[in-house]
């Protein structure tokens, strides 16, 4: 594996607190079973959801209705719902917009959230009160229902399901960053890098956001599974992505009303949920774990 | 001024608010460097001395220092100077070495890109042609291989190897004033030998005036011109190095020397037995009345408790601050 290809390279390079301190991440990562599983999980969602229209040929959208609701056989192995679709294919098609949608919402909390975020810890006073008052109304919410409220005011649909579902991670990701730089900002090199005479913008995107880079993707990686119960949760309370787009909260919400005639039309998108969202935790605290207890900082 | 000077500092007070209110970190501080120069500024921990360097390049949070008095930078007003006039000196003609070299580089910056980084902020370089004089810098403080060593992120790097590299930093654009802040504290001794030599050489050859800050005073002796005690904020005796060594006047330089271990020394106290200047630095919050090192001196009379002593004047170069010295006596 190439983990291990740089863990063996970099024993060799030399024995300098850092090099070990990414060698033994890396190997800590590895030992650690329930991390290496997530990785695995996501592995396959993201190669599933990138062969998607590879492995299926037929529009997941496509109605059969002569072959509605049958139970998982060998030609429909997780069965067809209440239109007859293939619902395997209806996951893997609704893994893309899963995928879509964290990756997007994950984007736009970090491009809002990190520069304010870095701004509020680096300059301090009354920039960073304001920032912080900001980001403590919105972390009065609970986040849920801050995306929830959110897609109410900008109609339902992918674009505001993603952007509602990113403004909700956003004031994590401001915090976090903030926390992360208020630290680094009393470095000595920082301070030798003003002493050269480094303006302020500089520093903080040369020397400091690299810096705090690892907290910050660690703690993405954990919204990523957030990203997908928000999207869930909206899809499946209708206010999501609209139907007929293979979405698993939508597809959960529509086979409600089925669950005690066909449960599989509820249960299988239900599992892709839980094992997306599981895959991205595990991957995420295997992470956390292995770059540090300290959230990576020496 | 002296517009001979280099460095001009008159009455320099520097206050710092802070929950206990108000502290006065530096409290009328004189300081004079000419072109060349290379004086050493000593004191305990928390005496002033970095405040006063860190003063010089106007690196004191903005928000809670209160700055008066005069810093004057071969002809500029540093404390009036804006942002922009500031950050063009910094780095260029005044810079500074820091006492951390283990911490003073950026860890996720090649050595090399941090030393460019000043060749393209002050001498509009491209990045590449910033890092062609990086690797030159390098080879002038004598890091082997500096091409490879260039390459290198700060952690392979050993701490005198980290020192010469931020001296390759700071001496890159020839600053006419190098601040350096206990420059050799935390190596060990004969890596301390190396930098300094390395140090005195580079300012030869550059003609830097240096301001040296520590509380080594071997170091002192060996390489600066001027001594400046400091004590409490204040400056306590101004005298040329060897005249310092010879009589320290100031009770305080004496019990400081007093402190020093020599070599083939016998303790009166038994083989273990240093010297000791009794009691603590006090806090900048409460100070004594009169000197401020009355307390632990051991030569205090009542007036030292009643009244500041001022600077007396002693021949042409020496100044010490204390009412038993010269005619105060």
């Amino acid at each position: 594996m190439i983990d291990d290809k740089a863990a063996i390279a970099s024993t060799r390079k030399g024995n300098s607190r850092e090099f070990s301190h990414l060698r033994t991440g890396i190997s800590k990562f590895l030992r650690n079973k329930a991390a290496c599983f997530g990785g695995v999980l996501i592995f396959i969602f993201i190669i599933s959801s990138l062969l998607a229209p590879v492995l299926f040929s037929k529009d997941p959208n496509a109605q059969d209705i002569r072959h509605a609701l049958e139970p998982p056989s060998l030609k429909q192995p997780l069965g067809t719902d209440e239109l007859g679709r293939s619902i395997l294919a209806r996951i893997i098609f609704g893994g893309r917009i899963s995928l879509a949608i964290s990756l997007s919402s994950v984007a736009l909390a970090l491009l809002i959230g990190v520069p304010f975020g870095l701004v509020s810890g680096y300059f301090g006073g009354k920039i960073d009160f304001i920032i912080q008052r900001f980001t403590d109304v919105m972390l009065s919410f609970p986040p849920f229902l801050l995306a929830l409220a959110l897609v109410s005011v900008l109609g339902v649909g992918l674009k505001n399901t993603i952007i509602s579902v990113g403004i909700a991670g956003l004031p994590h990701t401001i915090r976090i960053t903030r926390g992360c730089v208020l630290s680094i900002r009393e470095q000595v090199y920082v301070e030798a890098a003003r002493a050269v005479g480094t303006r302020d913008r500089i520093i903080l995107f040369r020397h400091i956001l690299p810096n705090v880079m690892v907290p910050i993707i660690v703690n993405a990686t954990l919204f990523f599974g957030m990203a997908i119960i928000f999207a869930a949760g909206l899809g499946f309370l209708g206010v999501g992505v609209q139907p007929p787009n293979p979405e698993w909260g939508t597809m959960l919400g529509s086979g409600r009303s089925l669950l005690f005639a066909a449960p599989h039309v509820a249960t299988f998108p239900g599992i892709a949920i839980f094992l997306a969202v599981l895959g991205f935790n595990l991957l995420g605290d295997g992470l956390r774990d292995a770059l540090d207890p300290r959230l990576g900082y020496e | 001024m002296n517009s001979e000077q280099l460095l001009s500092i008159q009455d320099l007070k520097v206050r710092f608010k802070s929950f206990e209110g108000v502290v006065s970190a530096v409290d009328g501080v004189d300081l004079n460097i000419a072109p060349g120069e290379t004086v050493g500024l000593v004191g305990e921990s928390g005496c002033g001395k970095s405040v006063t360097a860190l003063s010089i390049l106007r690196l004191l949070p903005k928000r809670s220092t209160l700055m008066e008095g005069n810093i004057h930078f071969s002809g500029m007003n540093m404390l009036t100077a804006d942002e922009e006039a500031l950050l063009k000196i910094r780095g260029n003609s005044i810079s500074m070495i820091f006492q951390e070299p283990m911490t003073s580089l950026n860890p996720v910056m090649t050595i090399g890109d941090q030393i460019a980084e000043v060749f393209v902020l002050h001498q509009n370089l491209t990045w590449n042609q910033g890092r062609e004089k990086a690797v030159e810098m390098l080879e002038r403080v004598q890091i082997p291989s500096p091409n490879a060593r260039s390459r290198d992120y700060p952690h392979r790097l050993s701490g005198g190897m980290r020192q010469r590299a931020m001296i390759a930093m700071a001496l890159s654009c020839q600053p006419t004033l190098l601040l350096a802040d206990e420059p050799t504290t935390a190596l060990d001794v004969t890596i301390q030998a190396q930098i300094m030599d390395l140090m005195l050489r580079l300012k030869e050859k550059l003609n830097t005036a240096i301001l040296i800050i520590t509380h080594d005073l071997g170091l002192i002796a060996e390489t600066v011109s001027r001594v400046i005690v400091m004590y409490a904020g204040q400056i306590v005796e101004e005298a040329p190095v060897g005249d310092l060594f010879k009589e320290p006047l100031h009770p305080y330089t004496r019990g400081l020397m007093g402190s020093v271990p020599k070599l083939g020394q016998k303790f009166k106290g038994g083989p273990s037995q240093l010297d000791e200047i009794k009691g603590v630095v006090p806090s900048l919050l409460n100070l004594p009345a009169g000197c401020r090192f009355n307390p632990r001196c051991p030569l205090a009379i009542a007036k030292c408790r009643e009244q500041t002593p001022g600077m007396v004047r002693i021949g042409r170069q020496r100044q010490v601050r204390c009412w038993l010295v010269g005619g105060a006596k």
